[in-house]
């Protein structure tokens, strides 16, 4: 049989990051003063005029609440709804529509499965495992429904770079391991947790496996059916989508075994004093008037992202944001007295780092000067930053809209920090 | 003056790395702590008070230039005031730096206006134009306050 010849790697088309900055009317040339490098996209992302418009398109000619109305324009809304939900389906790889569920960011899709999924399987003595990366959103809604069954929450430890200690979390999976809980990307890291592996290693002892999805999405698609997981949970307004709006896929059983976790309209069947029938998956799990508009918004990011990723451009500005977060990283790690915090081999978009004599609030206020946004804090991450030995830290975070020009202001700004503090 | 280093001026950057009055204080008979969550700045004050009169104030924590420089310089400010006056200057700090008004002891007839500890306050009314700043300057004033009045629980800003 002969061997296959050998293909040319296609080079990585360029990528119009120009181009790109145009779609966003906050970067508009002269409207801020000195020129806005954002960088604090990991906090919350910038919008493009495609979701601007689609919200603004929605509320002008299509409203109306979706799933009551006998009028033309109510099948307009609901049109829009259910196709937004398809939409987010595939930007996760959601094999059915119908498992998506709209809720309001990721904090309130991982509250939903700890009390409705969780909480009526938790005993006294279980066990719930998460990692010392997480988000205070994937730590704080486990232990509350840990707290009323008398179960214990359990963190997997992380090296010093880190990067999460995959054998370690694997011996931390026992009999009494009701839950995996992981972040995708830490947000104040950006470590990539292998969450594939982790889904792999609990589904062996036939533990159910969460992730947060928060971090991972603005960089590109997920496939939530080949990383195995169980929930995978996002947020709207960090893809480039509306604040208020974020959504839950889960697998289908699993959302028709869960009860409901809000009551109300619009998530039952029927309603009688003597009892209630409630709707199945997902209406079942959106009771109220949902965010309707932050649904379009959210399906107009994703079709945004994926015009992108359809003319190539997307595997491109993945590739040009790497090389941002590898430039940016090495010109920090060059200044004397600035140390990089979060080396894991594997890393996207964040860029967390500490300044000698220099609290990282103040980082922040020089930076600023500079016109440079960035995150100063604990990041929601305080368990992360005890275990590293640190108060907080100073984190710049990029997505594709950022440029050489961001990266230079963030150098010249922490080497202006150092000149002020560093004394 | 460029906003940057109006917040940042000579005496806050020297307080903030050689802070005054840092550590335990000997003879202590009123503490209370401060804590900013948001940003992880904590702090512990105390003061020896004697007939109504603050003798001495000592802090110790961590935190950003703002709010250690602050603490020292408050911890001289108040040192030797009698309470009434102490809680005063509070109320004079807080408009310096959220409000308008110029520099504590600044054209006061008879007043403050010579106390070189007060007049150095002056220092931080480049944080009203940092408002989200203003905490930082602000939490040793509303932990010394909690201590004045010998409230128990932690002082926060949020």
């Amino acid at each position: 049989m002969a061997q296959p010849l050998p293909r040319p790697v296609p080079a990585a088309p360029a990528f119009d990051v120009a181009g790109v900055r145009r779609d966003f009317p906050v970067f508009t040339p002269g409207l801020y003063e000195p020129r806005l490098a954002y960088l604090d996209s990991a906090a919350s992302a910038q919008k493009p005029r495609a979701v601007i418009d689609a919200v603004s398109d929605f509320y002008s000619v299509s409203y109306s609440n979706v799933h009551r109305g006998i009028h033309p324009i109510a099948a307009r809304a609901d049109a829009a709804y259910e196709g937004a939900r398809a939409t987010v389906g595939r930007w996760l790889g959601a094999p059915r529509p119908r498992d998506v569920v709209f809720v309001r960011g990721t904090t309130e899709a991982i509250n939903l499965v700890a009390r409705s999924f969780l909480r009526p399987r938790l005993s006294e003595g279980d066990e719930v495992l998460v990692t010392e990366l997480e988000h205070h959103a994937n730590v704080v809604p486990w232990q509350i429904v840990c707290a009323e069954a008398g179960a214990r929450l359990v963190a997997a430890p992380i090296d010093d770079r880190g990067a999460l200690l995959v054998d370690e979390l694997a011996r931390r999976i026992g009999p009494r391991t009701k839950m995996v809980a992981v972040a995708h990307v830490s947000n104040a890291l950006g470590t990539v947790v292998p969450v594939a592996e982790v889904c792999r290693l609990a589904g062996e002892r036939g533990v159910p496996v969460l992730v947060d999805g928060a971090q991972a999405v603005p960089h590109g698609p997920v496939d939530v059916a080949a990383l195995g997981c169980d929930f995978y949970a996002i947020s709207g307004h960090k893809m480039f989508g509306p604040t208020g709006i974020g959504a839950l896929w889960a697998r289908g059983d699993h959302l028709a075994a869960m009860p409901p976790f809000q009551g109300g309209g619009g998530m039952i069947r029927s309603v009688a004093f003597a009892g209630t029938e409630y709707a199945p998956p997902p209406a079942r799990f959106e009771a109220g008037t949902p965010h309707v508009a932050g649904a379009v918004g959210l399906a107009a990011a994703v079709e945004y992202l994926e015009a992108l990723d359809a003319g190539g451009a997307m595997a491109a500005a993945a590739a040009h944001e790497e090389g941002l977060l590898a430039e940016a990283t090495a010109r920090l790690a060059e200044i004397p007295g600035v140390h990089v915090v979060g080396t894991a081999p594997e890393k996207l978009g964040v860029l967390s780092f500490v300044v000698d004599g220099a609290h990282p609030h103040d980082v922040g206020t020089v930076l600023a000067s500079e016109g440079v946004a960035v995150r100063a804090g604990h990041h929601c991450a305080q368990p992360l930053m005890d275990r590293l030995g640190l108060a907080a830290t100073t984190r710049a975070s990029f997505a594709f809209y950022n440029d050489r020009e961001d990266v230079d202001a963030l150098v010249r700004g922490v080497v202006r920090a150092r000149e002020i503090f560093g004394r | 003056m460029s906003a940057l280093s109006e917040l940042y001026q000579e005496v806050i950057l020297d307080h903030s790395q050689r802070p005054r009055n840092f550590g335990p204080l000997a003879g202590a008979n009123r503490s209370a702590r401060g804590d900013n969550p948001l940003c992880g700045d904590k702090l512990e004050l105390a003061l020896s008070v004697r007939d109504g009169v603050v003798e001495r104030a000592g802090f110790e924590g961590s935190g950003c230039a703002i709010s250690v420089a602050s603490a020292s310089l408050m911890t001289e400010a108040v040192a030797g005031r009698p309470v009434a006056e102490a809680e005063a200057l509070f109320e004079r700090f807080h408009r310096l730096v959220a409000g308008d008004e110029d520099a504590p002891g600044a054209g006061e007839e008879g007043g403050d206006g010579d106390d070189p500890a007060v007049a150095k306050l002056a220092v931080f009314g480049g944080v009203r134009r940092y408002p989200i700043r203003v905490k930082c300057a602000t939490l040793p004033w509303h932990t010394l306050r909690a201590a004045l009045r010998g409230a128990d629980e932690e002082v926060t800003t949020e």
